[in-house]
């Protein structure tokens, strides 16, 4: 007896894709002057072209940012901007549907994720800081705290929407206006983001979006009318954009990289942590910042979790995005593709045992099955590099401080997963992790009142909670009294 | 007894046995069974869950006010549940008080239902406070009338007093008691439990001692069979085949009332123990009005709009 | 002859109390009269009795644990359509302020205003609160040491009559997880019924806001001495009345409060108790 999942897919009317988009700027979509194509990583199929945007349409944004914070934004009340940011969280949630199908066919994650995950947490963080906006006193920052003006923000292509909402949400809270810059790759909801600006009646300039490619950003983080950038994205660009910024007197947060140690102890409940590591590397297709990439075992009980872990990987369902029942969804671009190819090829080199269970994988679109690598140590690469694929390094540890210790044994330090039944260890453990966000008995949890952000080369600062909007308010040093 | 060599009979390797399973985390447990609920079982996929879920049923009268007539009527819809389409398959089984077996066979036997086994509940059921000899005379007398298979209780009073030994070796006489004439579902009454920690060790005591079937409640407590818990039970019942080569059967009872609801325990097996089990030997669902719900997207299923109560019947 | 155009008749609102998501009248039967300034009928309210509390408050309590457990996000939400729902009924809610107020229609915008943003201001505490007021504790010793506040149960409120101090007090109260019984004194009646209405079509769970109208001097003592009242908010009593409230309260050391007009999350955690955890940390 077989139980086959007939295809059920989510249907794609409830989204309308124009041929051709431009920049959002002042409150109004201006036409670009050259453009590139977006597509469909599960398809191949060209979803739209998007503009180019250069220096010139990086300045007019400032400029409509910066006309807006002074005449309009910062003449507001905190109780006013709040109202504007429920009613953005309002419509987001009456779209939801329709920013969950375009975000799937623009990134290839599949739609469950975005139904379930992404898009009600996008909601949710505009939600919980629009009742920030008048309450800043409290925020442990002083007496009226004032914001920067225009923040240049710059976020990737693996949770588009919620980047998105990650930076815009706490910047218009404490008062910022904003030029955002989406992923090339995927720029969609961000423009479908611009209506719901305008439905929101959103001052005009209050929030930009020029969209482009790395030549964009960096006109956005060099421009001399933006003294704050946020941004989210690979070490490598980060350690650019805190070189570029470093003769000046901009102020940057930074979310980049990681290699997240999953931990498991011999008193793990079993079942619950074998989805744990599941949830830790697949969702998301493993391109996620703060993925539990490394596994890292109790020696004792290795055998067990990776017997379960083979007999549930095998059950993950690799296909069509759109499919309600998918799992496992494409690989963003053929890029990335590719660097998960030769990382994964280096860990054979290496001598790590590969292992996949059996996928009938398409020839169109970007596809890379799950993946494990058991035998490795932290003198292989595949233990070092983070891949952003889904492909797991599984390590493991005899006691629990050499286990701390490899955990640790890294320039990254996002996150961590431990997991074990007995709580003095558990809370040990946090304590001696270098690491932004542990989580225990869990994995790849995220709420808008939970602060984010790393360690190390893993970046600046914090997204979320009350220590989130530090970022985007001046502390008495940064008001520029000398 | 051999127990599968896992354990000796005694208290104290039972204990032990127990002690050493991982513990099981009620948030981890509760969202996998949560993202499970999330398939979308749609058109050949969906005819077919029907279909399957059917034949899956134990179709049950438990009531103090049960009568010759009432188990007649049920045995009938047992047997074709739309009298209308002869290409609904017959439930798994009917499911009984003792003393409404002998007319429940023969009922079933005069209609061409031959093929149904009769399941009778016992032990005391459901509360499962007698002495011993009384809950293996009411097994005795149900096997006697022409019970396949026995719904016994265990004593949760000894289980969360720690007695397992005393829940064990009850188990073991009423397996003895069942022979090779029925085969023995053991019902946890897992409301009664609450714990997932509890269940999974119930789940191994139940399995170690003999039986055939591991069973969520009695349908008299809620909460009955959540996902959650069937979930845990289907990850002990395909750990067991792991250890013992033996595949043991799990039944969740009471609370399943909607095709959703049944089709959402098909998801559960599929992707927990494994497609093996999706078959009345080792999946049954333990339900009444649940038939009619199925019977009903049935027709919407092949007459493509949805059905009326009207064309079900009571029973 | 030409037909005389009618002038219509008005359908006239009943006046009922707001227990348990339902309106029941008052067990005792009992009404009193809301006029206008010049003398002019209004309605009838009703009178509540010490049954209507009792029943009220019973209500409170059952809804309490649930309304508690929501997830704060959940609560914020809830508040936040509240103040959606008085936005498209904020000229009705104008017109019966400047009624039942003696106030003009201009003022009586101003306060309805100025109530629902309030209002909105409170349901963006609900998942901060804990940012303010909770904390991680460096004792010293192997100890991970946090303090978390919860709600503190049912608290009852003796209210003022004015609209915008009704409404601050509610919503302090029930943003962190309390559920409550609402004393409604004199003509402050009309708009708080229709507060009720928005209530009962909201998605607020029943028994979690409960409304009496009728006389403090009768209900708040009654309230002060009941045994299942955990907090008392009475900044709508005179404060010569203060001292036998409290007497009363003593018995059961109810927590009882009273607050000026301005918005401060204050008012929030004095109904609410702080929980201090202390976990061995080791390997």
């Amino acid at each position: 007896m077989t139980f086959e999942y007939a295809p059920a897919p989510e249907s794609r009317a409830i989204v309308t894709i124009k041929p051709k988009y431009g920049h959002f700027i002042n409150g109004s979509f201006v036409a670009g002057k050259k453009h590139f194509p977006s597509i469909n990583p599960a398809t191949e199929e060209v979803l739209s072209q998007i503009a180019l945007g250069g220096v010139s349409d990086v300045d007019k944004a400032v400029l409509a940012a910066q006309k807006a914070y002074t005449k309009t934004w910062s003449k507001l009340s905190g109780k006013e901007r709040g109202k504007y940011l429920y009613r953005i969280a309002r419509i987001l949630q009456e779209r939801s549907r329709e920013f969950a199908v375009l975000e799937t066919l623009d990134n290839g994650k599949p739609i469950r994720e975005t139904r379930d995950i992404d898009i009600p947490l996008v909601a949710a963080h505009f939600f919980y800081h629009a009742g920030w906006a008048d309450k800043l006193d409290y925020a442990g920052l002083g007496h009226s705290p004032q914001p920067y003006g225009v923040a240049g923000q710059i976020i990737p292509w693996n949770f588009p929407l919620l980047m998105l909402a990650w930076k815009v949400a706490p910047a218009l809270a404490t008062g910022n206006t904003v030029v955002l810059k989406p992923a090339e790759t995927t720029s969609l909801t961000a423009l479908l983001f611009a209506e719901v600006c305008q439905q929101a009646e959103l001052p005009d300039g209050v929030v930009n979006i020029v969209t482009g490619d790395g030549s964009t950003g960096a006109a956005i983080v060099n421009h001399p009318g933006i003294h704050k950038i946020a941004f989210t994205g690979s070490t490598e660009v980060g350690k650019k954009i805190a070189r570029a910024i470093s003769a000046t007197d901009k102020k940057a947060t930074l979310e980049l990289g990681g290699k997240g140690a999953n931990i498991v102890f011999d008193d793990a409940p079993v079942d619950e942590t074998v989805e744990g590591i599941v949830n830790g590397i697949f969702f998301n297709q493993g391109h996620v910042c703060c993925a539990g990439s490394r596994l890292i075992l109790q020696e004792s009980i290795a055998d067990e979790i990776i017997d379960k872990l083979k007999v549930r990987m095998a059950k993950i369902r690799v296909g069509d995005p759109l499919d309600k029942n998918t799992d496992l969804g494409a690989i963003n671009s053929k890029e990335q593709l590719v660097k998960i190819k030769e990382l994964s090829a280096i860990g054979d080199v290496e001598g790590a045992e590969r292992w996949s269970p059996q996928c009938n994988l398409s020839d169109k679109g970007f596809w890379f099955a799950p993946t494990i690598f058991t035998g490795v140590t932290q003198a292989h690469r595949i233990a070092r590099e983070e891949i952003f694929g889904p492909v797991l390094s599984v390590l493991t540890f005899r006691t629990p401080q050499e286990g701390i210790d490899k955990a640790n044994n890294t320039p990254f330090g996002l996150s961590a997963g431990i997991w074990s039944e007995k709580g003095s260890r558990i809370f040990w453990a946090s304590q001696h992790l270098k690491a932004g966000v542990i989580w225990a008995n869990t994995f790849n949890k995220f709420d808008p009142a939970s602060p984010f952000g790393g360690y190390k080369e893993s970046g600046w600062g914090r997204e979320g909670g009350k220590h989130g909007l530090a970022a985007y308010l001046k502390t008495g040093k940064e008001t520029g009294a000398k | 007894m051999s127990f599968y060599g896992l354990v000796d009979g005694t208290e104290k390797s039972l204990t032990n046995f127990l002690d050493q399973l991982s513990g099981v985390d009620q948030v981890g447990a509760e969202s996998r069974a949560a993202m499970l609920a999330t398939r979308s079982i749609k058109t050949t996929s969906k005819k077919w869950a029907i279909d399957t879920a059917i034949s899956m049923v134990d179709l049950t009268t438990l009531e103090g006010a049960d009568t010759p007539g009432k188990v007649r009527a049920l045995c009938s819809k047992a047997v074709r549940p739309d009298p209308t389409d002869p290409t609904v398959p017959s439930v798994g089984a009917v499911c009984v008080y003792n003393d409404m077996v002998k007319i429940a066979r023969t009922h079933l036997d005069a209609i061409g239902g031959t093929h149904v086994p009769v399941a009778a509940v016992s032990t005391a059921f459901p509360s499962g406070r007698a002495s011993m000899e009384v809950k293996i005379q009411d097994t005795q007398d149900a096997i006697n009338a022409g019970a396949a298979e026995i719904d016994m209780v265990i004593d949760r009073g000894a289980f969360l007093a720690g007695k397992y030994g005393l829940v064990f070796d009850e188990i073991v006489k009423i397996r003895e008691v069942c022979g090779d004439r029925a085969h023995l579902k053991v019902i946890f009454e897992t409301g009664e439990l609450v714990t997932y920690d509890n269940v999974r060790k119930a789940s191994y005591l139940a399995m170690l001692a003999g039986a055939d079937f591991i069973k969520t409640s009695t349908g008299k407590v809620a909460p009955a069979a959540t996902p959650p818990v069937v979930l845990v039970m289907l990850e002990a019942v395909r750990d067991f085949y792991t250890l013992t080569q033996r595949r043991i059967g799990v039944k969740p009872a009471g609370g399943i009332r909607t095709t959703k609801d049944a089709v959402k325990q098909l998801v559960l097996v599929n992707e927990t123990a494994g497609p093996d089990w999706l078959t009345p030997d080792l999946f049954r669902i333990g339900a009444s009005a649940l038939l009619n719900d199925l019977l009903m997207q049935r027709m919407k299923m092949s007459d493509g709009y949805y059905a009326s109560p009207h064309y079900v019947t009571i029973d | 002859m030409a037909t005389k155009r009618e002038s219509r008749v008005e359908v006239k609102k009943t006046y009922k109390l707001y227990i348990n998501g339902a309106f029941p009248r008052s067990e005792s039967g009992r009404v009193f009269e809301v006029t206008s300034k010049n003398g002019s009928f209004i309605a009838n309210p009703a009178l509540a009795s010490r049954k209507d509390l009792r029943d009220a408050v019973t209500a409170a309590r059952a809804a309490q644990s649930g309304w508690a457990k929501a997830t704060a996000y959940n609560r914020g939400q809830i508040l936040y359509r509240i103040a959606e729902m008085l936005e498209g009924r904020a000229e009705q809610f104008q017109s019966e302020v400047a009624l039942t107020g003696q106030v003009t229609p201009a003022k009586a915008k101003a306060i309805v205003e100025q109530a629902i943003d309030r209002w909105v201001w409170y349901a963006g505490w609900s998942d901060k609160l804990q940012a303010l007021s909770g904390a991680t504790n460096p004792v010293a010793g192997p100890y991970f040491n946090f303090t978390i506040s919860e709600p503190l149960g049912v608290v009852a409120i003796a209210s003022s009559d004015s609209f915008i101090d009704f409404i601050d007090a509610v919503a302090a109260a029930i943003v962190s997880g309390n559920s409550s019984v609402v004393l409604v004194p004199g003509a402050l009646a009309v708009p708080a019924m229709s507060f009720a209405e928005v209530l009962a079509t909201s998605d607020l769970p029943a028994g979690v806001i409960n409304i009496l109208t009728g006389s403090l001097d009768e209900l708040a003592p009654w309230a002060a001495s009941h045994m299942d009242i955990d907090g008392l908010d009475i900044s709508g009593i005179a404060k010569k009345q203060h001292g036998a409230l409290k007497e009363a309260g003593a018995e059961n050391l109810k927590r009882i409060h009273a607050f000026g007009p301005d918005q401060t999350p204050s008012r929030i955690l004095a109904f609410m108790e702080s929980k201090t955890v202390w976990h061995s940390v080791g390997v």
